[in-house]
């Protein structure tokens, strides 16, 4: 189970969470109120600069202070501050939500091509397997993930995300089956400008991981979603494949299409399954992925999980059921249901 | 003082009211189990090797055969295996030769190891409704791939791959020479592996002119003999493998009794007739990692870099370190035999106590190269006492790109394992150059039994992995999480990197 719903705004223009957070509450059957949350683009403009860092505590006292260290180590904070929350009958507050805005010193990470985000990724995993009790939930510039265990309109109230603004939204709505639910285990999940939403469940989690660890990424947060951002980081930041040979290489052709198709690309896919092989995704799964460019939903390769598109202007939206959709638009210019492993892409012009 | 004779193995009995007296039974065993007397035949049970030739071709099914009659004194040290062994080298005083693989009583990981299947949560898949793909590469892979982009905003790859074989399903056929087994045995399993669109070894034998029809099919290889290699030879072969080790016998070379060497084979393996072929145990020219590289580089070389070279070492303590110098020497594929693998003739003691399972290798050897980030870039293929579609599937799960089987395909043409193939009167035609012996093994129709049984693995990996939620063969490599471990200590787990049952 689990729903999920994204939209983009093609023009850049902002949206408030009002929305999305009763489109998430449309889909509540697909969730057990034990996870649910958002990721918004655009949400802190005064800091554009800096990385947004999100931590959850377990306790401010014992463990806030190692983490401020490790930060002023490899850079500079230049804003941190509780994010701010709003009681709620249902929702147990475990963790303090807390933000940094920081400006890594990229002379301190020397023979990469991008030193600021190998700090980021560096302190992500580092804090995450080595400091008990503190997890970074969202590290991306200008970006801004909420999300804790409860109901979709708990949790929007809890953080008020109709207060945030920004022109990509995505939002999930949880049914936790592989593990309990956490705050950490909630969607979306993310890495710098990576968020990912994902319902269903990924068979080859296995093979995945193994793959991405080689690479340097450690999984923390025991769920098969995390794996698909990392995944995604390798292969569209460090390995340079656009959105649309991401896909291919998560959700490959098959084998029996590839062979059909005119030598170019025939070459081309070939090459891709042959290399990103341990990539490929497998099982039951639709997600949508969003960096700072735009977002891109697809579904695993013989569609055993539900996912909708539909256009507004230009507005693209990506969800599990269009009648959530239609609770952020009514009036829809066009809807459709994306092939199975067709990416759906959504760039912000 | 007399040591006397050890005591009979099998007891070999024949029915009376049954028997017709045909003396087919006398005509198929080439053990000289049956003879006639008077007008009567007798079984003589000493001969016996339980090759169970006489029982397939008995027409009364008047032959019995029962194991060791005679009981030693028990003893759970001095077990009968440890006594005879004694018995034998007091008399003889050389060392004891034996066939097949391991025959140890030691506890087979892969039956502690269990599969995955999904429920509600997650759907498996139905293999007759939905695409299954087993088709798998094997062959070195770029770590990434660059692109560039052409004037119309086109994708144009940038990298070169170099040249992978290409497999319908990711079972092959081990080497197995032509020496070592028969002419009409590699025949078949040559028009097998072309039916099922996979491949299989040469062995160091040379490459007979009735397998050229199949080349673009066999793997040929080179061992530290280099019998039968030549330019031709290497041009031939859709891939070249460099045997250093084999899994029945780590550490030592190959011998091929000069009886073996008929004309065919000196002429195929390129040595005098009825000279013994000896491959010693180290190649001549590789006393380092640095000196295998340039032959892999050598090899690659002489055929103008158009093949993938693999390199076959045994598993031994150490081979997760060896196959990650083998990653960096430029070889395409690394192959690890365990020590169930089997055998034309091995000093016994190698065979039943030299080497590692196969299960433990691979996994080591896949940690170990993930660890160095080379893992994407080589194959690996395991072998070694593969018995069924499910060892086929956890191999794969633990880390292998493919197997290797050998046993089970001979098992497929008739062989009954009873372990004298160093005799060479295999009585199956199979583990035999003995021409009357030979053609009791018709290549069409054991072809037929050997791509059947690769076909029915096939289906069967394809049905487990529907099972678990997977439609590509690519997404069960390595995928520990889709294995569990029964009855298996925590060391052993650790090494698989399995979680136990239950977890
Ligand atoms: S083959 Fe069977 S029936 Fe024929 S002689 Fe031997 S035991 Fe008797
Ligand atoms: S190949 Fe022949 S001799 Fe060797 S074990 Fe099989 S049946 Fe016996």
């Amino acid at each position: 189970m689990c729903g999920i719903i994204s939209v983009v705004d093609r023009s850049g223009a902002a949206m408030d969470g009002a929305r999305i957070r009763d489109a998430l509450a449309m889909m509540n059957e697909r969730g057990s109120g034990e996870g649910a949350g958002y990721a918004v683009y655009g949400a802190y403009p005064e800091y554009a600069e800096c990385y947004a860092l999100h931590v959850f505590f377990d306790n401010i006292i014992e463990t806030k202070a190692a983490l401020d260290t490790l930060l002023e180590t490899w850079g500079a904070i230049v804003h941190e501050e509780e994010i701010p929350t709003y009681e709620q009958p249902h929702l147990k507050k475990v963790h303090t939500p807390w933000r940094y805005f920081f400006r890594p010193d990229p002379s301190l990470m020397t023979g990469t091509p991008s030193p600021e985000e190998d700090i980021v990724t560096y302190l992500v995993m580092k804090v995450n397997t080595a400091i008990p009790g503190t997890l970074i939930y969202s590290s991306g510039k200008n970006i801004g993930v909420f999300k804790a265990a409860g109901w979709p309109e708990e949790v929007a109230d809890f953080y008020r995300i109709q207060d945030y603004k920004g022109y990509i939204w995505l939002a999930h709505n949880r049914y936790p089956t592989n593990t309990r639910g956490w705050w950490g285990g909630a969607h979306p999940f993310n890495l710098l400008d990576w968020s990912v939403v994902h319902n269903g469940e990924i068979t080859s989690y296995g093979t995945n991981r193994r793959y991405i660890e080689s690479f340097g990424y450690k999984c923390t947060m025991f769920t098969d979603t995390e794996v698909v951002a990392y995944l995604v980081d390798l292969l569209a930041r460090r390995h340079g494949l656009d959105e649309g040979l991401a896909v291919r290489a998560l959700a490959p052709p098959f084998w029996d299409e590839i062979d059909g198709m005119p030598e170019r690309e025939k070459n081309l896919y070939r090459a891709i399954r042959l290399t990103y092989g341990s990539a490929m995704m497998n099982g039951p799964f639709a997600i949508v992925v969003a960096n700072r460019d735009g977002i891109v939903g697809f579904t695993d390769r013989i569609k055993l999980r539900p996912l909708v598109a539909a256009e507004e202007g230009d507005r693209l939206y990506i969800s599990s059921e269009e009648a959530a959709i239609r609770r952020m638009a009514p009036e829809l210019d066009r809807v459709w249901m994306p092939r199975a492993g067709e990416p759906v892409i959504g760039r912000v012009r | 003082m007399v040591l006397g004779s050890v005591p009979v193995k099998y007891r070999v009995t024949i029915d009376r009211d049954r028997c017709m007296e045909c003396g087919r039974c006398i005509e198929n065993c080439p053990y000289g189990t049956f003879r006639w007397e008077g007008d009567k035949i007798t079984a003589v049970s000493r001969n016996c090797t339980a090759c169970h030739r006489c029982i397939a071709m008995c027409p009364r099914d008047a032959i019995g055969l029962e194991e060791r009659p005679v009981d030693y004194r028990s003893h759970p040290v001095w077990t009968v295996e440890a006594r005879e062994a004694i018995f034998n080298q007091a008399r003889t005083g050389r060392v004891i030769l034996a066939g097949m693989g391991n025959a140890q009583p030691l506890p087979s990981i892969f039956d502690r190891l269990l599969l995955d299947a999904c429920q509600v949560t997650n759907p498996s898949i139905d293999p007759l409704r939905e695409p299954m793909e087993l088709r798998t590469y094997i062959g070195k892979k770029p770590k990434r791939l660059e692109f560039s982009r052409t004037g119309a905003g086109d994708v144009e790859l940038e990298t070169k791959l170099t040249p992978n074989l290409m497999l319908e399903t990711p079972i092959m056929i081990g080497h197995m020479s032509y020496g070592a087994i028969s002419l009409n045995a590699q025949l078949a399993l040559a028009r097998a592996v072309h039916k099922t669109g996979t491949f299989m070894g040469t062995g160091e034998g040379g490459m007979h002119p009735n397998l050229y029809p199949y080349q673009d099919r066999l793997i040929v290889q080179v061992a530290s003999g280099r019998f039968g290699v030549g330019i031709d030879y290497l041009e031939r072969g859709a891939a070249i493998e460099i045997k250093i080790g084999q899994g029945a016998k780590p550490g030592i070379g190959g011998h091929l009794p000069g009886e073996k060497v008929c004309a065919d084979v000196s002429c195929t393996r390129m040595i005098p007739l009825g000279s013994d072929a000896i491959s010693p145990a180290p190649h001549h020219d590789i006393y380092s990692i640095e000196d295998l590289a340039q032959l892999v580089r050598s090899l690659k070389e002489a055929t103008e870099w158009k093949k993938p070279v693999f390199v076959k070492i045994a598993a031994v303590h150490n081979a997760a370190a060896i196959a990650a110098g083998i990653a960096r020497s430029g070889a395409d594929a690394v192959v690890v035999d365990g020590f169930r693998g089997g055998t034309g003739a091995a000093p016994k003691v190698f065979r039943d106590h030299v080497g590692i399972p196969i299960e433990a290798a691979v996994s080591a050897v896949d940690a170990k190269l993930r660890d160095q980030g080379v893992r994407n870039e080589i194959s690996v293929i395991a072998s070694g006492g593969i018995r069924n579609s499910a060892d086929v599937t956890k191999a794969i799960a633990l880390g292998a790109d493919a197997i290797y089987i050998g046993t089970a395909a001979l098992v497929a043409m008739g062989c009954r394992v009873c372990g004298n193939c160093y005799r060479g009167l295999c009585p199956w035609g199979i583990a035999t150059q003995r021409p009357d012996l030979v053609a009791r093994l018709d290549p069409e129709k054991e072809a037929v039994h050997v791509a059947n049984l690769i076909e029915a693995w096939t289906l069967e990996v394809s049905e487990l992995m529907g099972a678990a939620g997977i439609n590509a063969i690519e997404s069960l490599r390595g995928n520990r999480d889709r294995l569990r471990g029964y009855m298996l200590d925590e060391g052993m787990l650790e090494v698989l990197d399995v979680l136990p049952a239950g977890a």
